[in-house]
């Protein structure tokens, strides 16, 4: 007896001493060398595009715009950020619960097996030139079956990485009767269940076209496979939004010297951004035949809805940067901006992320009512919308928690010099961004389109026009190209070659006089079911409607 | 939950210019008809060129400087092209694809309406500037995407 407890005290001294156990650690360095692979690979091919589309780079025959555009968009929307987000979140799962259960590591191996499966399918189809059909695979065009094949294995992927980190939470809520869970693992948790909502919608749209890929059934259903689509669409890229929050609330205001604004707060902001997101994916319709406007209208409510979780985030964080920059002994109205740890990377890089939300988040609010929407529906304009969320919001995140987790997994330290360096790479991306999405937002307010290659449509006068612009977009895709490759350098020093030594994973404390989280935090049964709710809401009406009054349906068809 | 006194007022400032922009965009919709193009007419993918309307594309004058265009888009194309109106024409484009999916945008212009499969799309614009407008597809639609345009030109 007593030697037992002799031996968990010894191992809890090691593990606060040593940091994370080398298992679990393994789960992490992997994906995440994993995903920032596939961060150079997919930056190799921005740039490329980047300069094609200013008209500077004529691409060879044999490597056609549309097919890297597709790679690009997989590579950097799904595969990077679910690769980021598993290995950060199983990391921080880790620590905060004191270690993965052993079954919890091989559902994140088994994840990775799939993951990499469907990676390699998708990959392998789009390379050999039988899947230029875009992140977004619009039927009737119509890849490869096992392009399709491939996607319910990134699905398949994200459901064992998602049940593994809720195996743990359970057996460490069975552990810890009557504890809450911590705030790292209930975004965990969240996150994973707002991907498996979202991504439901796309494996039933899936699992439609592989026989029609194969040719055993003749036609499929255009407007309901779009809709499917879009419900894990949009909804994927709040969750990467969100996994980038769960480091704003939980690992910033340590970094810079501040407690958690509110651990009710952040909870809430978890539940209502699983509840409401994924009816959100309809705004990419609202130009869309064959669904009515009062249900676009509606809809324009459910896309806004999701607007309200940021809008709590912004204040807390606000709100954070202030009573630290007090607590350091500012005065004045803004004395606190001047206190905050501006050459300390770990804290630029995500400052730089949140403040770029600002306007992300009001050009999304923008584009979500109908009229706005329409006058730039399928222009570069939101092509520079989605590279501020995700490009900036989200990956520079990513970015500045890479700088304390991969020394903290590789148990090394950042040191002065990459710490220069991390302040050199986020300034190349906020200004290589700000050229590039700058312009893409100016100059699809004018009218130029998204995916399509360079084009003078004929020396048209009003596209000649929109040149000089796209001029800026190939100057701030190649700044970010050197962020990517900066960034790739860094992750890869820090993991293999920094010095030694002790890392912390960063976690805030609450403030002392903090009112105690409610238990009714923790029925996620009940937010699963208010979820689903909302999705019905959404989805029943217009999708029994699609099947009801169908049109014929289409056959497939190569158009590239 | 207790909130911070700033932290309401915030809220109650954003929620509200969140719920004055579904005013606007409802009363601009339901009240003015400025609402998006949501046409729900359809249409057999694979007899396009048998149905009664897009067996004829072209422009037709239908009431007093009131036109419409019936078109449809297939790859690399939009058929008719190269459309000619005179100022201040009500323009009523009624579309369809005869096989993916494609995007109708006029640049400079508030025309903008996904054009698909299976379906009928309609969107009417009133052109008062003369000059020459690029008609371009902005849905990617196959190697030729980048080439699929044409021009309307108010005289």
């Amino acid at each position: 007896m007593e030697t037992a407890v002799l031996k968990e005290t010894f191992m809890d001294k090691t593990n606060k001493k040593l940091g994370v156990n080398p298992e679990d650690a393994l789960v992490s360095k992997v994906y995440l060398s994993l995903a920032f692979i596939l961060l150079l690979v997919g930056g190799t091919l921005g740039l490329l595009q980047g300069l094609n589309r200013a008209g500077l780079l004529q691409l060879p025959v044999w490597l056609n715009y549309y097919q890297i555009l597709t790679a690009h968009g997989i590579l950097l929307v799904v595969a990077f950020t679910t690769l980021f987000m598993t290995g950060y979140f199983y990391a921080g799962v880790s620590h905060t619960l004191g270690g993965l259960t052993s079954k919890a590591r091989k559902f994140a191996w088994s994840a990775l097996a799939s993951l990499l499966v469907g990676t390699v399918m998708i990959m392998t189809t789009v390379v050999m030139g039988e899947a230029s059909v875009m992140y977004t695979f619009y039927p009737p065009m119509q890849a490869s079956p096992w392009f399709y094949i491939g996607l319910v294995f990134l699905a398949l992927g994200i459901w064992l990485a998602g049940t593994g980190v809720f195996v743990n939470a359970a057996s460490w809520k069975k552990a810890n009767r009557g504890q809450k869970l911590p705030l790292f693992s209930f975004f965990a948790v969240g996150g994973y269940l707002l991907l498996i909502l979202g991504s439901l919608g796309i494996t039933a749209e899936v699992l439609m076209l592989i026989p029609w890929a194969f040719g055993w059934t003749e036609t499929v259903n255009v407007m309901l496979s779009r809709t499917l689509f879009w419900a894990f669409g949009h909804t994927a890229v709040n969750v990467w939004y969100l996994v980038a929050v769960s480091a704003w609330y939980v690992a910033i205001p340590k970094i810079i010297g501040g407690k958690t604004f509110s651990d009710v707060l952040a909870r809430v902001v978890v539940i209502l951004s699983v509840i409401l997101n994924v009816p959100g994916g309809f705004h990419h319709q609202i130009i869309d035949p064959g669904i009515t406007q009062s249900v676009k209208f509606m809809h324009v409510f459910m896309s806004l809805s999701i607007a309200l979780p940021s809008l709590l985030t912004a204040f807390a964080m606000f709100a954070i940067f202030e009573r630290a920059g007090r607590k350091k002994g500012a005065t004045g109205l803004l004395g606190w901006f001047k206190k905050l740890p501006w050459k300390d990377v770990r804290f630029l890089a995500p400052m730089i992320a949140m403040i770029t939300f600002i306007p992300a988040g009001a050009g999304g609010i923008a584009q979500t009512n109908n009229q706005l929407n329409q006058t730039v529906h399928n222009s570069l304009w939101v092509v520079g919308h989605f590279h501020l969320t995700v490009g900036v919001t989200v990956a520079l995140t990513f970015f500045g928690i890479a700088y304390w987790l991969i020394p903290y997994l590789s148990k090394r330290v950042m040191t002065a010099r990459l710490n220069k360096l991390g302040l050199i790479q986020t300034w190349l991306w906020a200004i290589g961004m700000l050229f590039m999405s700058g312009s893409m937002h100016w100059v699809g307010l004018l009218g130029s389109p998204r995916r399509t290659s360079f084009s003078t449509y004929g020396d048209n006068a009003t596209a000649l026009s929109w040149d000089p612009y796209l001029m800026f977009l190939g100057i701030g895709g190649t700044l970010l190209f050197a962020g990517v490759v900066l960034m790739v350098y860094i992750v890869f020093h820090l993991m293999f070659r920094a010095p030694k030594g002790h890392t912390e994973f960063p976690i805030a404390e609450e403030e002392e006089n903090a009112s105690p989280t409610p238990k009714w935090t923790e029925r996620w049964g009940l937010w699963i079911v208010l979820a689903i709710a909302v999705i019905s809401m959404g989805y029943v009406i217009p999708i029994v409607d699609m099947i009801v009054n169908a049109p014929p349906g289409s056959p497939g068809f190569k158009t590239w | 939950m207790k909130m911070h006194r700033a932290e309401e007022i915030w809220l109650i400032i954003s929620v509200s210019v969140l719920v004055l922009s579904m005013v606007v965009t409802g009363y601009q919709t339901f009240a003015q008809g400025m609402g998006p193009p949501s046409n729900m007419e359809t249409i057999d993918p694979q007899k396009v060129d048998e149905h009664e309307l897009f067996s004829e594309p072209g422009v037709y004058k239908t009431g007093e400087n009131q036109y419409e265009v019936v078109m449809t888009l297939q790859i690399f194309s939009f058929t008719p092209g190269d459309i000619e109106i005179p100022a201040g024409a009500e323009v009523t484009f009624t579309m369809t694809s005869k096989d993916v999916v494609h995007g109708f945008q006029i640049a400079g212009t508030n025309v903008n309406a996904m054009v698909m499969p299976g379906h009928i799309q309609k969107i009417t614009e009133t052109f008062d500037e003369p000059g020459e407008y690029l008609i371009l597809c902005n849905e990617y639609c196959g190697a030729g995407h980048q080439a699929m345009a044409t021009t309307i030109t108010v005289k």
